[in-house]
């Protein structure tokens, strides 16, 4: 047995990529399939490292369709198998993503979210929340976790591995260029050591005992003859997610209770918008903000509470309303007005969201 | 004397989904019983990964008593790469047409078999696309004509027909095991199958086997016809045999 990544608390000082490589190991992660593509490359290559010290594996594919397809025959023979990409690459993951979707394999995906089509700019996106949550062909039955800092990084992976495992739902961690490429301080450790119960991989396919005679053989089947067979599994899924929400979804809120303004972000924008919820309160403005950390599913009733509480809304985001879109369904029947303050494809300070945020304040009459 | 019967089915076939699913006259079949024939032959069935690729190769998703998983089209090669890479005690079969592998999978055939992979990979040739309706697969023969070829392949137009194990040749590094049978030669074709395995069992490398293969469906011709495409206009162009040991 090789010896455990991490013991005791490490203090450290790291870019995100090499936390996540970290945070895969002491997850228990057994492989990785991977495809070059910025700004998740060095992920790969710490891991690479990394690997072949804990007896780990690595494959680097010809593209991620294979990546991706490889990731599912890794769960499919019961190990805790991941893979990390990017922009295009997120394109051409999604139809592994489907089947893993339809077939309920734990899949985990790392996702370095990247602007523009093909290649250029890599550090600030979140133009990749549409994909992430929804891009298959099915209906989106994903967890997917945004993290807005390195701590959140390495434990909302260790997490992934579980929730995967347990739900059966593919599970990915939605970063960003900024987050992969930054150095933060941060706390490595052991999820045992603290107590944390790891969930453990198991074979679906080559299980132990002669098929047909000693036990049934597992045939998984992906495509259907009656669109009745087809239903019934997707509404079991179904079934199975909505009951799962309640566990899964997660989100933080920071004065949100007795704000006029409330400030929805995700992601490293969050920490933006509450860096900007302090200038205003600073000013005598009275903002607050709901962050969800789990963009599937969605923390629906907690976002609807808070706003309800407030008489204006602002979404920050760096996109064009894809995290606007996500949230508005749970807002239906509100009368508070939603404004989208979208940076496609570009970092957003707290200056600038305040700066907002004190100009729709003002128009609208409240605050100063 | 006493006869020792042969088994009407091969043991590794599971007999609650029997008959098949396959048209009449269809290879698909036939290629699975010469499958099923080297298994048994090597008492794999417990150890064996059958996978199967989207095509009328699809259909065969419960044909046998093994752990099996339906893929996507093109998409098998990866899927057993992932599962033999931290599994490498089993034994893993793709089952796939010619679409599969060799339009929109080519780029999975060609680096699995560049990797040396430790796969078996049987590719049904039947030179058409079966189970959508019979359009035209990188192995249409010239002048052959398909739903989206109505007056026959030109190749000037649309290519000549990819020969698959011949590619695979040409690109798989020492210790792989290439190979094409037939469906019109079922012993030869078994001991080509038979063979892959034993590559794969032994660690020698990649194997695989192209299966000339019938539609007689989407080729719209009675048994006569069936056999004379398969025989004489098939045969000539995909030379059986094996091309490496
Ligand atoms: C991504 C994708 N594109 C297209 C299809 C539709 N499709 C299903 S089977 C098939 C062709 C099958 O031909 P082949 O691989 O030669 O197998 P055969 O049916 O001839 O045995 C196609 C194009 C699909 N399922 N998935
Ligand atoms: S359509 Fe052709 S390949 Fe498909 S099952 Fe029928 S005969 Fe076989």
């Amino acid at each position: 047995m090789a010896e455990r990544p991490l013991t005791g608390e490490r203090r450290a000082f790291m870019a995100g990529n090499e936390v996540l490589a970290w945070a895969t190991l002491a997850a228990g992660a057994d492989v990785m399939y991977g495809y070059p593509i910025t700004p998740q490359n060095e992920l790969m290559h710490y891991w690479t490292r990394l690997a072949h010290r804990f007896g780990r594996e690595f494959l680097q594919t010809e593209d991620e369709l294979s990546a991706g397809f490889a990731t599912i025959g890794g769960v499919l023979a019961g190990k805790k198998a991941f893979t990390a990409t990017a922009g295009p690459g997120n394109v051409l993951m999604q139809e592994p993503l489907s089947m893993a979707e339809m077939m309920r394999l734990p899949v985990v995906v790392i996702v370095a979210q990247r602007g523009g089509p093909s290649t250029g700019t890599v550090i600030y996106s979140q133009q990749e929340l549409n994909l992430t949550c929804f891009g298959g062909n099915g209906e989106g039955f994903r967890v997917v976790y945004s993290t807005s800092s390195h701590q959140e990084l390495f434990e909302y992976t260790l997490k992934a591995f579980n929730i995967a495992w347990k739900y059966r739902f593919p599970t990915f961690i939605l970063g960003d260029g900024y987050q992969s490429k930054m150095y933060e301080p941060i706390i490595l450790f052991d999820p045992e050591e603290r107590g944390w119960e790891m969930v453990p991989a198991r074979p679906l396919l080559g299980l132990p005992g002669r098929p047909g005679e000693e036990r049934e053989p597992v045939h998984l089947r992906n495509t259907f003859n009656l669109e009745e067979e087809l239903y019934e599994v997707v509404m079991a899924a179904a079934g199975d997610y909505a009951r799962a929400a309640a566990d899964l979804a997660e989100y933080v809120t920071f004065r949100a209770d007795d704000c006029e303004l409330l400030i929805v972000a995700h992601g490293v924008v969050a920490r933006a918008a509450l860096a900007a919820v302090k200038i205003l309160r600073q000013q005598g403005l009275k903002a607050g903000y709901f962050r969800p950390i789990t963009l599937r599913p969605l923390a629906e009733k907690e976002l609807r509470e808070a706003a309800g509480g407030a008489r204006l809304i602002l979404v920050a985001e760096s996109a064009y309303g894809q995290l606007e879109r996500l949230i508005k369904p749970s807002l239906y029947g509100l009368e508070q007005p939603v404004h989208g303050y979208f940076r496609p494809g570009l970092g957003i300070t707290p200056e600038e969201i305040a700066a907002e945020a004190a100009k729709i304040l003002n128009s609208a009459g409240y605050g100063l | 004397m006493s006869v020792q019967a042969r088994p009407a089915i091969p043991r590794s076939w599971r007999p609650e989904t029997k008959p098949h699913k396959f048209c009449p006259g269809c290879g698909h079949g036939l290629i699975l019983k010469a499958l099923g024939m080297a298994v048994d032959e090597l008492d794999l069935q417990d150890r064996l990964i059958f996978a199967c690729d989207i095509g009328c190769s699809l259909l065969a998703w419960d044909f046998f008593n093994i752990d099996s998983i339906h893929t996507h089209h093109g998409r098998t090669l990866p899927v057993l790469t992932g599962l033999k890479r931290v599994r490498p005690e089993l034994i893993v079969v793709a089952y796939m047409g010619d679409g599969g592998a060799y339009a929109i999978g080519a780029q999975h055939l060609v680096n699995a078999a560049a990797r040396n992979e430790f796969l078996t990979v049987i590719v049904a040739n039947n030179s058409l696309y079966a189970m959508t309706g019979g359009q035209m697969a990188p192995t249409t023969l010239p002048g052959q004509k398909t739903e989206t070829t109505p007056y026959g392949r030109e190749v000037k137009a649309a290519g000549a027909p990819v020969l698959g194990p011949e590619l695979v040749d040409s690109i798989a590094p020492t210790g792989a095991y290439i190979a094409r049978g037939t469906v019109a030669s079922m012993i030869q074709l078994k001991n080509f199958i038979k063979k892959a395995l034993v590559h794969q069992i032994e660690g020698k490398g990649f194997s695989f086997v192209e299966s000339l293969s019938t539609c007689p469906t989407n080729w719209r011709t009675n048994a006569a016809e069936t056999w004379h495409f398969l025989e004489k206009e098939m045969s000539g162009y995909f030379k059986v045999g094996e091309i490496r040991q």
